[in-house]
């Protein structure tokens, strides 16, 4: 096996593997970094290949490794490993061009299984770079003389030819609803909202640049101070940490006095959980999910995909004016036992007003006015964390004031409860879209007042009302500790972010979430009717007949164009005579030398052999073309037998 | 092929033996219009080659044997000042012309003198032409150098660059004569004798004219695609550094020219192309990797195998 052809082989095997690395135990990634070293070295010093026995145990010691590390023989992980193992243990065994070949289809077929983490268009660039070095590898097999790069050329060209192929499988192949086959949970990784608030967890989430979900607004765009994304309502609390409690599904809410309707799209991010994220008041939703007692929309089934939804919201609302008694009793529970300068506050409150919406009144005005400061590093809270937040430190980020808030509300008897979702969202010029990042997360409070039903009110916005109005980081005084995406950049890192979000946006749109729906879309307005899947594979596969016929024809056009020339034919003919009785023209021969060399084995041959080659050579280099000459080449050509019939003498 | 030339040819074989190969390719070579490179050891026939044929060609013969102190000026000429006399009054420089002034040159042992004494004669052979102290001086007509140079890994050779390497037309190499061939030079007379008894077989007219025949000698569109796929080869393979260049492409055509004419042949055939390959592409071609220790002769086989005929 040629020393470069191996190297070209490592290179490939180190390139479909090297990102598998950030997801695989440490000893895969070793083991195989090792093999590969090995054989470089043996490849180097050309040196033999290791004996049969030492790869069996070699093979048998890995298995035993993913046995051990990962305590099962099947799964996604483990199918990974093996792969990558049997890679790069098949490298030791490289003896013939056939080993080769398997080895760099393996490479093709790990190339796919990177696609299991991860779908990013770098990822996609970075493996059609390995893609087009597998290729190379696969030419240099194929013709070993050639040099690089006439075999990067050839590799190319074959990329190239394979791009037409690739686009009409692509928006041709019959999309299955939901995976091909059951991925496993561990398939999915995701960040995000969770069903309960404790100090310091939205905090946390703020710190985290990654995309929670993308809206694009389809005629109106609402103020800031109305981008309020309702995610989970949390009703019960302990003294230290808001849960959901339990969800009803059965009582539809009421909404009334509804305007200000919104139309937008939604394309959310896989965050494992089932809530779906909308406007508040949720009017119309594209896909089915059920609209809950306290307006959260929720999906049957955890969001593990990334998903495209349509909806309508209401800006204007009145909801729930009529609460069931239950619903009340609920938003007025409350842990007594802590806490007790803020109930004691919110019962002062409550002694100098009677009416509900005078108490949130005072109670935003009293976070206005006493210092408080809004932070992402709040001190850390004792076990009456309300009372040491309201009267010692008065640091806090929203979740801090959401609870506070709630807390004192239910103590002076006004119902409330604490909603968390995201608010605002970065504008993207060059999309026309609104990113809406982890960071974004916000939590603030909603209390039922009789004959209003539920109205939000944002604690954080009487302490900061720039995180209303303007995101997290105009809020924030010191945002060192912010993540990136939150700070102030500089205006050129702030649009080249803006276009790549808007490009992979884009990607995400059109190519990740080209599923069966939006195929039937894009067919019918090319214009195909009455689509089913069965048609659409007859397509697809009429689609490739055309397009690898038309690349045939392509290719084989000098074929067709060129005339045959009868005068090559008839010597051509004369030549497989000769063949037959032994003595086989080589490709490289030319008439002359050949009739020479055939003419001194078999002298009888010599004087017709002789001549006809010289006629052939005159005929076909020669300059002027002579019909009648032609004729009579071709005429004793064909007549020219390699076992002439010995003339009778006489 | 005229009377002359093979006039020509059986004079030159009766003198150098065993060598009618070597013979045809300087014949092609001066034919085709290019220069010609004997690479070998001394005292295999070099110098006797350029000798018979400068004779029974009836050219001007011009030898310079190259050291390491030949200077420009030994191979151009130069001007010397002239009293006055009887002729001009006051005195003027008068030039004297340098042995390149001549039809035939001898450069024996090119690689022992200096790459600037190299490239005054390189410079002279590419343009035919030379300046000197800004005047520009034609070089007779027809005009055609062989330079012989010992093998390049013997001490004190300044060997030539392959951009100068790609002047030449073809190179070739003597070899030692067979057992019988060296048994007639061992028992004949001596060569230095039967050369100065030679007789002129042509004038140096008539070369020009055979100059002008072999430039028409038809080369058809399916032998240039043959000469195009053996320059694709050199430059797809991975066994040589670089291809051949259009240069060389160049080259061989005409060297195949003037060897169908040699044949007496009025159109080249692919047979003509493979016969001069090896001179026109052996010193043009550098093997990389294991190849490189093959033979150059190897090289251009494999060369010639590689390509099938159109």
């Amino acid at each position: 096996m040629n020393k470069f052809l191996t190297y070209g082989l490592l290179l490939s095997i180190l390139m479909v593997i090297a990102p598998h690395a950030d997801h695989l135990p440490l000893w895969v990634s070793s083991i195989c970094v090792g093999l590969l070293s090995w054989r470089g070295y043996l490849a180097y010093s050309g040196n033999p290949l290791p004996k049969r026995w030492l790869l069996t145990l070699v093979t048998i010691a890995c298995i035993a490794g993913i046995v051990i590390s990962f305590r099962t023989l099947f799964g996604r992980e483990v199918g990974v490993t093996l792969l990558m193992l049997l890679a790069a243990l098949k490298l030791m065994e490289l003896r013939q061009a056939r080993d080769a070949m398997v080895l760099i289809y393996l490479c093709c077929f790990i190339i796919i299984t990177n696609f299991f983490y991860s779908q990013s268009i770098p990822t996609a660039l970075y493996l059609f770079a390995s893609l087009m070095v597998i290729l190379t590898t696969w030419v240099h097999l194929q013709a070993q003389n050639m040099a690089l790069k006439p075999r990067l050329r050839v590799a190319a060209v074959l990329l190239l030819q394979a791009v037409p192929l690739m686009l009409i499988l692509f928006v041709l192949f019959p999309r299955v609803q939901g995976p091909l086959w059951g991925l496993p949970q561990d398939a999915y990784s995701s960040s995000g909202l969770d069903d309960k608030m404790s100090p310091g967890s939205l905090s946390r989430l703020s710190l985290s640049d990654a995309v929670a979900f993308r809206v694009t607004y389809n005629d109106k765009v609402p103020r800031r101070d109305q981008m309020y994304w309702r995610g989970p309502v949390l009703w019960e609390y302990d003294g230290r940490t808001w849960t959901a409690g339990r969800t009803l599904y059965s009582v539809t809410p009421e909404f009334t006095g509804l305007d200000q309707a919104i139309d937008y799209t939604v394309t959310l991010e896989p965050h494992n959980k089932t809530w779906l994220f909308a406007l508040d008041v949720p009017d119309k939703l594209s896909i089915p999910a059920t609209l809950t007692q306290d307006f959260q929309i929720l999906r049957k089934e955890p969001v593990n995909a990334r998903i495209r939804y349509a909806a309508r919201s209401n800006l204007v609302y009145r909801a729930n004016p009529r609460e069931s008694e239950r619903q009340i009793r609920r938003a007025l529970q409350l842990p007594r036992q802590f806490n007790p300068r803020a109930q004691q506050l919110a019962a002062e409150w409550r002694a100098a007003s009677g009416d509900d919406a005078a108490i949130v009144n005072t109670a935003l005005q009293y976070f206005n006015r006493q210092n408080f400061i809004y932070t992402l590093e709040p001190p850390l809270l004792g076990l009456n964390g309300i009372d040491e937040f309201m009267f010692t430190t008065r640091q806090g980020f929203c979740e801090h004031y959401a609870s506070a808030f709630v807390f004192l509300m239910r103590a002076a008897n006004v119902p409330a409860r604490v909603v968390t979702g995201y608010l605002g969202g970065e504008f993207n010029d060059f999309g026309n879209y609104y990113i809406v990042r982890q960071s974004d997360a916000h939590a603030w409070a909603e209390v039922w007042l009789a004959g209003r039903g539920w109205v939000r009110v944002d604690p954080t916005g009487a302490i900061a009302p720039e995180r209303v109005q303007r995101g997290l980081s105009a809020a924030l005084s010191d945002n060192a500790i912010l993540p990136f995406m939150a700070r102030n950049p500089p205006q050129w890192m702030l649009n080249l972010r803006m276009n790549w979000d808007a490009l992979a946006n884009q990607w995400n749109q059109w190519v990740l979430g080209y599923d069966s729906e939006r195929q039937f879309a894009f067919l019918t307005r090319l214009g195909m009717e009455s689509l089913t899947w069965q048609k659409i594979a007859l397509n697809m596969m009429l689609g490739v007949g055309l397009a690898i016929g038309l690349f045939a024809l392509f290719m084989l056009r000098h074929l067709i164009a060129r005339q045959p020339d009868k005068v090559q034919a008839a010597w051509l003919k004369l030549c497989r005579k000769l063949e037959k009785s032994g003595l086989p023209r080589a490709p490289h021969e030319g008439a002359q030398n050949y009739a020479a060399r055939v003419a001194a084995v078999r002298p009888e041959l010599e004087g017709n052999l002789l001549d006809l080659a010289a006629r052939y050579s005159a005929l076909r280099y020669g300059g002027k073309t002579n019909e009648q000459q032609e004729q009579e080449f071709i005429r004793r050509a064909t007549k020219f037998s390699a076992f002439p019939r010995k003339r009778e003498s006489g | 092929m005229s009377q002359n030339l093979s006039n020509v040819i059986k004079q030159a074989e009766q003198i150098i033996l065993g060598k009618p190969l070597q013979i045809r390719f300087a014949l092609a070579c001066l034919l085709a219009r290019g220069h010609l490179l004997i690479e070998d050891l001394p005292g295999v026939g070099k110098t006797t080659l350029a000798h018979v044929l400068a004779h029974t060609l009836g050219l001007q013969f011009q030898r310079i044997q190259f050291t390491s102190d030949l200077l420009p000026a030994d191979i151009l000429g130069v001007s010397v000042y002239q009293r006055p006399s009887a002729d001009s009054i006051s005195g003027e420089f008068k030039f004297h012309p340098g042995p390149i002034f001549a039809q035939m040159i001898l450069a024996d042992e090119i690689n022992r003198a200096t790459p600037k004494a190299q490239s005054a004669l390189l410079e002279a052979m590419e343009e035919q032409q030379v300046t000197i102290e800004g005047k520009t001086r034609p070089l007779p007509s027809p005009f055609f150098v062989i330079a012989t140079q010992n093998p390049a890994h013997q001490i004190g050779t300044f060997p030539l660059p392959e951009s100068q390497l790609d002047r030449f037309l073809m190179r070739i190499q003597m070899g030692y004569p067979d057992a019988r061939a060296e048994r007639g030079l061992l028992s004949g007379v001596d060569r230095r004798e039967i050369i100065a008894q030679l007789h002129p077989q042509m004038e140096s007219s008539e070369l020009l004219a055979m100059q002008k025949r072999v430039r028409e000698v038809f080369v058809s569109p399916v032998l240039l695609d043959y000469v195009q796929a053996i320059l694709r080869h050199t430059r797809e393979s991975a066994r040589y550094t670089h291809g051949l260049s259009p240069r060389a492409g160049l080259a061989l055509l005409s060297a195949a020219r003037a060897w169908s004419f040699l044949d007496g042949r009025n159109a080249v055939i692919p047979e003509d192309v493979q016969a001069v390959l090896p001179g026109v592409a052996s010193h043009r071609l550098q093997a990389i990797g294991e190849y490189s220790k093959h033979n150059s002769d190897v090289l251009v086989r494999d060369l010639i195998e590689a390509v099938a005929i159109p």
